[in-house]
C-alpha cells in the first residue's frame, strides 16, 4: 500500500530550479532515505511536502489523499509531521510542554474550558500527560521533562523534535538530518530508537541524512538527489554503489 | 487654485517629514532599533535655535549651524551612553531605553526653558511668491523648504552610494558580523549614522519651526511620531522609501485637513499607513525578508 | 509524581499572588477604617487595579504572544467610553449599581475584544516592529476619533455627528452624551475599591489560567517558533487572535475601572495616547516580559513612586527616564550581566554564610 506518491514536483526560486521532476513512492511501513550533496534541494523537497513552500508542479498524495497545495497546518493534520536542519524547538517552554503542544489536535477542550478550569480540562490535561510522558519514555526523556528545553544538550534537542514531531501521530515522518552534531554512540543509540518508533507508532519514514553509516545502516530503500532531480533510487546496495552517486559526492 | 497651494504646503510639509523619517529609517537600517528619542532630538534643535536667534541675537544660519553641531553631539552621546551597551540586548530592551532617552530630552528641556510655549521666528528671510494674479501665494518657508529637502536627500544618496563610509554604511546595515571581518569599524559606522540622522533632525527642526512656530519640550514628539509612521509607510530601512513616505504623509495630512476634517487629519494619516501596510505588509519600497526554513 | 510537582508549582504560585492581592484589600481596609490612610493613597487604590489590568493584559500580548504592541491605551479608551456611554444612558432605567455595572464592564470588554480582534487580524502578516507601528496608528486613531465624535439622545432615538454638537439636529431637551473633545460627563462613579481588586483578581485567574492550558500552550508555542508550531498543526491565526482579542478585553475592563471612576471623561494624550501605551509596556518589561505578577509588582510601584516622589517636583520625571535607562543596561548589558553574576546578592549571602561556618568550625577546632 502507498503511503506517499509524489509525482512530477518542482519548484524554481528566480531562475533557480531548486527541486525538479521528483517523483518518489514510499510505501506504507518503509524507512526511505533521501541523500544528496549539499545544495541538492533535499531540505527544499521537505519544504514542499509539508507545505512551506507551494509547488509550481506536480502533485502529492498521502495515503491515498490528494495533499498538494495544501498549508503547512493542514498537511500535519493530514498525516505528515517533520523535524529541522536547525532545531526548532519551543525553548521558552519545557520539554513536557513540548511534546503537549504536538498533541494540541488529539487532546482538545475549549479555551473557555481551560479558563474555567472544568472537568474537560482536568481530564484531557491529565491524558495530555500521561500521553506525553509515554512519549518522552520511548526517547529517555522522561527524567527531564520539566526541564527547559532549551537547557537540553544538543543530541537530546535533536531527539526531543522528534518526540514533539511523533506527538501528532503522524503517518509519515520526515527527519532533516536526525544524527547531525550527534557522537558516534549517539548516533548509534538514535538509530536504535528510530527503528523502536517506526515499529512502536506504526509511521513510515522519510530521512534526510549525511551520516552514511546510520543511512546504510536502516534505511530500506535510498533516494539521491542532486542539483534538484533524481539520480538513483533503489535499494541502499544498488544505490551506495551506484558509479554515478559516487562521483557526486566525491567528484570526478 | 486652493487645491494646487494645498498640495504645495503638503509637499513642503511632507519633505520636512521626509527628512525626519530618514534619521529613523537609517538609524533602523544600521542599528535594527526604533530610535523613539528622535523626534525630541527635533524639539532640541528647535530650543539651540531659538536661543541662538531670540536671545544671543545670532544670525539664522549660524543658529541653524550651531543646532546642527549641537544636535550631532547630542545624537552620538545618545548612541554612546544609552544603545551602545545594549547591541546585544532584545529589541524591547532597546525600545524602552529609547524611550528613556525621549522622556529625558523633554524634561532636561522642561527643567531649563520652562513649560511656557516659545514663539519661534523663523529663520527664512525669503518672501513669499505670489502667482496667478496673487490667488496662489507660496510662503517663503516652502520656498526654501522644498528645494533644500530635494538638494539633501540627493546629496545624502550620493553620499551613500558613492563613498566608503556611506557604503560601510550599507555593508552594516546588510550584515554586522560580515562587516567586521571585512574590516569595517562597525562602532564608528553606526557613530556617524546617528551624527548624520541627528543632522538632518536639525535641520528639519528649523524649517518645521519656521512653519508651525510653537515651541515646547514636547514639540517633537508628533512630528517624530508622523516621520516614524512615514519611514514605515515608505518602508522601514529603505531611503527612498522614507522620502515617498514623508512627501506622501504631508500631503495625505494638510488635504484631509483641508478638505475632509482637521479634527480627523492625524486618524485619516494613520488609517491610510494601515491600509498600505494591509496591501503591502513591509511598506511601498520594504523588502520582504523570508525566513529560511 | 513529577506531574503533579509541576501542577502544583503554577498553582501554588497563582495562590501566592492571589494572598498578596487579598492581603493587600484587606490591609488597605484596615488603614482606611483607621483612618490612617492619606488621602492621596485613597485616590490611589482604583489606579493601582487598573494599572495592574492593564499591564497583566498588555503582558498576553507582549510575554506571551511574543508581540510588540503600543496601542493597548486604545484598547481602554474603548472599553472606558463604551462602557460610560452605557452607564449614562442607564442611570435611570437601570437603577440597581450592580446590574448596571455588571452590564458596564461586560460592554466596554465585549467592544474592546471587538477592536482586538480586528487590529489581530490586520496585523496578522505583519511582525515585529511594523505590527508595533500599527497598534500605535491604532492608538491614536481611537483617541482621535473619540475627540471628534458627538452623540446625543432624545425622543427619537441616537443622533451621531463627527464634526460639532450642532450637526447633531437633536429635538428640543435632548441630551448630548458624548460631547467631541468634551467627552462624557456625569457619569455616576460607581467604581469602589472592592469592585477593582474583584476585577483585577477576574482578569488574574482568566489570564494565567489561559497561559496554562491548551490554548495558552499553542499562543507560547508561537512565539517560541511559528514555523514549528505550524508543523505541528497549530492554527497560527486562530490563537493570535485569541491572544489579541482576550487582551484587548481585559483592557476594556481597566477603561470601564477607570471611566467610572472619574466625574469627566475625555481623551487627552496622557490618559489614552501612545505615551499611556508606553507606559503599561514599561511595566511589563519591568516587571519581566511574560511574567504576570511581576506586571502587577511592577504597575504598583511604578504607579506609587512617582506620587510619593512628589516633593522632587519638575526633577521626578527627569529621575523615572534615567531609572528606566539605567534599569535597562544594568538588566541587558553583556558587562553588567557579568557583574550581576560575579555580585549576586544569593552567592554574597552564600559565602558570608560558608565563611561563618567556616569560622565556627576553625574556631571550634582551637577550642578543641
Amino acid at each position: 500500500m502507498e503511503m506517499l506518491t509524489v509525482k512530477n514536483l518542482g519548484i524554481s526560486f528566480g531562475g533557480l530550479r531548486a527541486v525538479d521532476s521528483f517523483n518518489i513512492t514510499i510505501e506504507k511501513g518503509e524507512l526511505y532515505g533521501l541523500i544528496g550533496p549539499n545544495g541538492a534541494g533535499k531540505t527544499t523537497a521537505f519544504n514542499l511536502l509539508t507545505g512551506v513552500y507551494k509547488p509550481d508542479t506536480g502533485v502529492i498524495t498521502l495515503d491515498g489523499k490528494n495533499i498538494t497545495g495544501l498549508s503547512t497546518i493542514e498537511i500535519n493534520k493530514a498525516g505528515i509531521a517533520r523535524t529541522f536542519q536547525n532545531i526548532r524547538l519551543f525553548r521558552a517552554l519545557s520539554v513536557l510542554d513540548n511534546v503537549k503542544i504536538g498533541l494540541h489536535n488529539d487532546y482538545k477542550y475549549s479555551t473557555l474550558a481551560g479558563i474555567l478550569r472544568l472537568p474537560s480540562y482536568r481530564r484531557i490535561e491529565k491524558q495530555m500527560n500521561e500521553k506525553a510522558m509515554d512519549i518522552l519514555k520511548v526517547f529517555d526523556l522522561d527524567k527531564e521533562a520539566h526541564l527547559l528545553s532549551a537547557n537540553l544538550p544538543y543530541g537530546k534537542q535533536r531527539k526531543l523534535e522528534i518526540a514533539r514531531a511523533l506527538a501528532t501521530n503522524p503517518k509519515l515522518l520526515l527527519l532533516d538530518e536526525p544524527a547531525a552534531g550527534m557522537n558516534p554512540s549517539e548516533t548509534d543509540e538514535l538509530m536504535k530508537t528510530i527503528t523502536l518508533i517506526r515499529k512502536k507508532y506504526d509511521v513510515t519514514i522519510l530521512l534526510i541524512e549525511h551520516d552514511m553509516k546510520l543511512v546504510a545502516g536502516i534505511c530500506e530503500k535510498i533516494f539521491v538527489l542532486n542539483f534538484g532531480t533524481e539520480l538513483a533510487n533503489g535499494l541502499p546496495g544498488d544505490v551506495l554503489n551506484n558509479p554515478e552517486v559516487v562521483k557526486a559526492y566525491l567528484g570526478e | 487654485m486652493s487645491f494646487i497651494s494645498y498640495l504645495i504646503k503638503g509637499i513642503s510639509l511632507g519633505s520636512v517629514y521626509s527628512m525626519i523619517a530618514l534619521g529613523y529609517t537609517m538609524v533602523y537600517g544600521i542599528a535594527k532599533m526604533l530610535n523613539f528619542a528622535h523626534g525630541d532630538v527635533i524639539m532640541v534643535g528647535g530650543y539651540v535655535i531659538f536661543i541662538a536667534m531670540s536671545l544671543s541675537g545670532l544670525n539664522p544660519i549660524v543658529g541653524v549651524l550651531l543646532a546642527i553641531i549641537l544636535c550631532m553631539v547630542l545624537g552620538i552621546t545618545i548612541e554612546r551612553v544609552a544603545y551602545k551597551p545594549l547591541r546585544k540586548a532584545s529589541s524591547l530592551a532597546v525600545l524602552i531605553t529609547a524611550i528613556g532617552v525621549s522622556y529625558l530630552l523633554q524634561n532636561v528641556a522642561l527643567l531649563i526653558f520652562g513649560a511656557d510655549t516659545k514663539s519661534f521666528s523663523s529663520v527664512i528671510t525669503v518672501p513669499a511668491l505670489k502667482l496667478a494674479g496673487g490667488a496662489l501665494t507660496i510662503s517663503g518657508e516652502t520656498l526654501v523648504t522644498i528645494p533644500l529637502c530635494l538638494i539633501i536627500m540627493i546629496a545624502l544618496n550620493i553620499f551613500i552610494k558613492k563613498s566608503k563610509t556611506g557604503r560601510s554604511m550599507i555593508a552594516v546595515s546588510e550584515d554586522k558580523d560580515a562587516s567586521v571581518l571585512m574590516g569595517i569599524n562597525v562602532n564608528k559606522t553606526i557613530a556617524i549614522t546617528f551624527a548624520i540622522g541627528s543632522a538632518l533632525a536639525a535641520v528639519a527642526s528649523a524649517l518645521l519651526f519656521s512653519s508651525y512656530p510653537s515651541l515646547t519640550s514636547t514639540s517633537g514628539a508628533m512630528p517624530g511620531i508622523k516621520a516614524f509612521v512615514a519611514a514605515v509607510f515608505g518602508g522601514i530601512g529603505s531611503i527612498p522609501g522614507a522620502m515617498i513616505g514623508g512627501i506622501l504623509l504631508g500631503v495625505i495630512e494638510i488635504l484631509s485637513r483641508a478638505y475632509i476634517s482637521s479634527q480627523l487629519a492625524d486618524a485619516i494619516v494613520f488609517f491610510i499607513l494601515i491600509l498600505v501596510l494591509l496591501v503591502k505588509p513591509t511598506g511601498i519600497l520594504g523588502k520582504i525578508m523570508h525566513e529560511k526554513v | 509524581m513529577t506531574k503533579i510537582k509541576e501542577l502544583n508549582k503554577s498553582t501554588r504560585n497563582n495562590i501566592i499572588t492571589l494572598g498578596i492581592i487579598l492581603v493587600f484589600y484587606v490591609l488597605c481596609q484596615i488603614l482606611i477604617a483607621a483612618g490612617v490612610m492619606s488621602n492621596l493613597m485613597q485616590g490611589l487604590l482604583v489606579p493601582l487595579c487598573y494599572y495592574s489590568i492593564l499591564a497583566v493584559s498588555l503582558n498576553l500580548t507582549v510575554g506571551i504572544l511574543g508581540e510588540l504592541s503600543l496601542g493597548h491605551a486604545g484598547f481602554m479608551c474603548i472599553g472606558a467610553f463604551t462602557g460610560a456611554f452605557f452607564t449614562r444612558c442607564t442611570e435611570d432605567s437601570i437603577p440597581n449599581v450592580f446590574i448596571r455595572y455588571t452590564i458596564a464592564v461586560l460592554i466596554g470588554a465585549i467592544f474592546a475584544a471587538l477592536f482586538g480582534g480586528l487590529i489581530g487580524v490586520v496585523v496578522l502578516r505583519l511582525r515585529g516592529d511594523y505590527l508595533a507601528i500599527v497598534t500605535l496608528a491604532f492608538g491614536e486613531i481611537v483617541k482621535n476619533i473619540i475627540n471628534a465624535l458627538y452623540i446625543g439622545i432624545d425622543e427619537k432615538g441616537f443622533h451621531i455627528s463627527l464634526q460639532d454638537a450642532s450637526n447633531l439636529k437633536m429635538a428640543e431637551g435632548g441630551d448630548i452624551i458624548v460631547n467631541g473633545a468634551k467627552g462624557i460627563t456625569g457619569t455616576s462613579r460607581d467604581t469602589t475599591f472592592t469592585i477593582a481588586i474583584l476585577l483585577l483578581i477576574l482578569v488574574y485567574v482568566i489570564i494565567v489560567n489561559l497561559i496554562n492550558s491548551r490554548s495558552g500552550r499553542a499562543i507560547m508555542a508561537i512565539r517560541d517558533n511559528r514555523i514549528a508550531a505550524e508543523s505541528v498543526g497549530i492554527d497560527i491565526t486562530r490563537f493570535k487572535l485569541l491572544a489579541f482579542t482576550i487582551s484587548a478585553a481585559m483592557a476594556g475592563v481597566a477603561g470601564v475601572l477607570y471611566s467610572h471612576n472619574i466625574s469627566s471623561l475625555v481623551a487627552t494624550p496622557k490618559n489614552f495616547g501612545y505615551n499611556m501605551s508606553i507606559m503599561i509596556l514599561v511595566f511589563v518589561v519591568l516587571g519581566g516580559v511574560g511574567n504576570i505578577r511581576g506586571s502587577i509588582i511592577a504597575a504598583v510601584i511604578l504607579t506609587l513612586l512617582p506620587e510619593y516622589l512628589r516633593f522632587l517636583a519638575d526633577y521626578r520625571m527627569l529621575i523615572y527616564a534615567i531609572v528606566l535607562i539605567v534599569m535597562m543596561i544594568f538588566n541587558w548589558n553583556p558587562a553588567c550581566i557579568t557583574w550581576r553574576k560575579n555580585h549576586s546578592f544569593k552567592d554574597i549571602l552564600q559565602s558570608v554564610f560558608k565563611n561563618k561556618k567556616e569560622e565556627a568550625k576553625a574556631s571550634g577546632k582551637e577550642e578543641a
